[in-house]
């Protein structure tokens, strides 16, 4: 499924695009990894890149940050070609992968000098940019302790603080967030809005529909390497429809009444989900559907526990689009995913 | 020249990363030096009960011998120490920095020639309390510890490159078992060749680590006097010969180390 969403022609990219790449494929062995992936970042901006385990996210930054070679077409970061000026590309950016980069038996301070000297920021800058960035990522205190001391979340903070010690204008974050705890998720995206309203671009993989929804200005959904749908999280949300009626019956027995009942008032197809016994109706007319709704399954002798109307979240979007859940909504059985 | 100021730089830069690493983790720093301790009481007191050296001490003979293989063995450690880097997080950082490709590589083969350095110093000590002596002049003296530094530091880029070839340390350590053993022991390090059957004969008298540790015991002076001099030309001119293989070693795996790393790091 593709999504119907009006896009700039082709060739009319925006003027100001400071990631762009056309046509990148990768496969490895047989899998094919990216199979024509375009995207077009405009400076100062996020762009989040969502998708499932597997459907190559990691990949596509991986081409763009240089660290391999695409199998075919092409990308420019900061004005130079990932494959003819590498060297100019990671003088312009930043990385901060899904694993944390940094020595276990270095100090937080002596990873960020050292990245700071390889950058060849020269002695002193180092060493100011070392302690500064300590310092703005709350690591003052740990700043000289070996890093296998430090907990996952601080890790991640000095992964980040590393992508920064050259204040490079482009920014690539793969999943920053997977695997940190909630506070820990709430304390990174306040550091990335922090940075690009410093006027950075960011580009931002995850597959928390959430992470996307609350930091990125762009989503494009990814899977299996190609794009299936693309837009603002409120374009995104359009795509599958407006409301939706969730409704929980107090009898698992009556919930194939239900359905046939509900389905009458569906503008979509009706989603079930197993474990929480929740069916999910994709409307139209509000507050008004959703009374007539609730007279017919009084009528029909359906008991009902829980009920509620609601706007269509990513999660909705992500399994209309894709036809599988987000890799959250699946980790999160009881707050309703829908299946 | 700018590229190669900066794999300078970068590399200085990784080695000094290197040594901090040794300074937290001092047990490996233990291990390392003990092990040479061992060698030199090892053979002294109990291969030298058993075997004479016509003219001269076993154990001044000896440890020549000892020096050449201790730094050889070595070398091990820089492939183990890339192997392991390989597989660690940071490898993810270097490879996103506009840094020298081949920083990592220089930096580690730099780092290890401190711990050879350490290594040499603690045999040395050791050697003198069993016996030994320099009995030449300090430069001799120089001559041979810098010939073995030299040596050990091409022989450490030849395992540079099996550690990144095969990233594991198990296998690294296995492999040099299997390679540097015969080669340390076919050669003069612990026996005169001249008993050898015909064909090790042969290869000990053409094996570097022979001309390495002929070299070595002339610099320091631990020849018997009224050995006649070798008639193999490695062995009798010794140092031309070990820095002949210096260069070769250098030539080849130099080059061939910084590709096996770049192409390491551009698989993921």
């Amino acid at each position: 499924m593709r999504s119907t969403l009006p896009r700039p022609p082709e060739g009319n990219r925006l003027p100001n695009a400071i990631i762009e790449a056309t046509g990148l494929h990768k496969r490895y062995g047989s899998v094919v990894a990216l199979a024509g992936l375009d995207l077009s970042v405009p400076e100062g901006s996020i762009f989040g890149l969502l998708g499932p385990n597997g459907a190559g996210k990691t990949t596509a930054v991986s081409i763009l940050t240089t660290l391999i070679p695409a199998d075919g077409g092409s990308a420019t970061v900061a004005g130079a070609d990932v494959t003819k000026s590498p060297d100019e590309v990671r003088r312009n950016i930043g990385l901060s992968g899904q694993y944390a980069a940094v020595d276990e038996q270095l100090t937080g301070f002596e990873n960020l000098d050292m990245v700071g000297r390889l950058y060849r920021l020269g002695k002193q800058r180092s060493r100011e940019r070392a302690r500064e960035l300590l310092e703005r990522f709350d690591l003052v205190d740990a700043g000289d302790r070996p890093v296998k001391t430090y907990s996952g979340g601080m890790r991640r903070r000095l992964d980040l603080a590393g992508a920064l010690v050259a204040e490079p204008p482009v920014l690539f974050l793969d999943e920053p967030t997977t695997g940190l705890d909630p506070r820990s998720r709430t304390e990174l995206w306040s550091v990335i809005r922090d940075l690009v309203a410093r006027g950075a671009t960011l580009l931002l993989t995850t597959q928390y529909m959430e992470e996307a929804e609350q930091l990125a200005d762009d989503i494009m959904v990814i899977d299996h390497g190609r794009e299936i749908a693309h837009g603002t999280a409120d374009e995104l949300k359009l795509l599958v429809g407006g409301e939706r009626i969730s409704v929980t019956v107090a009898d698992r027995d009556h919930v194939g009444d239900a359905r046939r009942i509900l389905e009458g008032f569906s503008v979509g197809d009706v989603f079930f989900d197993e474990r929480s016994a929740e069916i999910v109706v994709p409307i139209s007319g509000g507050a008004q559907t959703l009374t007539e709704a609730l007279r017919s399954l009084d009528a029909g002798g359906v008991a009902v526990r829980d009920v509620g109307l609601r706007r269509p979240t990513l999660d909705d979007v992500f399994l209309t689009l894709t036809g599988h859940l987000s890799e959250e909504a699946a980790d999160r059985p009881t707050t309703g995913g829908v299946r | 020249m700018t590229r190669l100021k900066y794999a300078i730089e970068d590399g200085i830069v990784i080695a000094k990363r290197n040594v901090i690493k040794i300074k937290r983790v001092p047990e490996v720093l233990m291990f390392v030096l003990i092990s040479p301790i061992m060698f030199v009481l090892l053979f002294a007191y109990i291969f030298g009960s058993a075997i004479d050296i016509p003219g001269g001490s076993y154990r001044e003979f000896l440890i020549g011998g000892i020096f050449a293989q201790t730094v050889i063995f070595g070398a091990t450690f820089t492939g183990a120490g890339l192997a392991e880097d390989m597989q660690k997080g940071i490898i993810n950082r270097f490879r996103s920095l506009p840094m020298s490709p081949s920083a990592v590589v220089v930096g580690r083969t730099a780092s290890d020639v401190v711990y050879n350095s350490l290594t040499l110093v603690i045999m040395a000590l050791t050697g003198l309390l069993v016996g030994w002596r320099i009995n030449t002049g300090l430069g001799s003296a120089i001559v041979g510890f810098g010939l073995l530094l030299l040596f050990a530091y091409a022989f450490s880029w030849i395992m540079a490159f099996v550690g990144l070839l095969v990233p594991s340390v198990e296998v690294i350590n296995n492999a040099s078992f299997i390679v540097i053993f015969p080669l340390t022991f076919i050669a003069n390090t612990f026996v005169p060749t001249d008993g050898f059957p015909a064909a090790l004969r042969v290869f000990a008298a053409w094996n570097p680590v022979s001309s390495l540790t002929q070299a070595v015991r002339e610099s320091f002076g631990n020849i018997p006097p009224g050995t006649p001099p070798p008639t193999d030309w490695p062995l009798a001119n010794p140092v031309l010969y070990s820095l002949i293989w210096v260069g070769i070693i250098l030539v080849v795996f130099v080059p061939l180390s910084i590709r096996q790393y770049q192409r390491a790091t551009a698989r993921g």
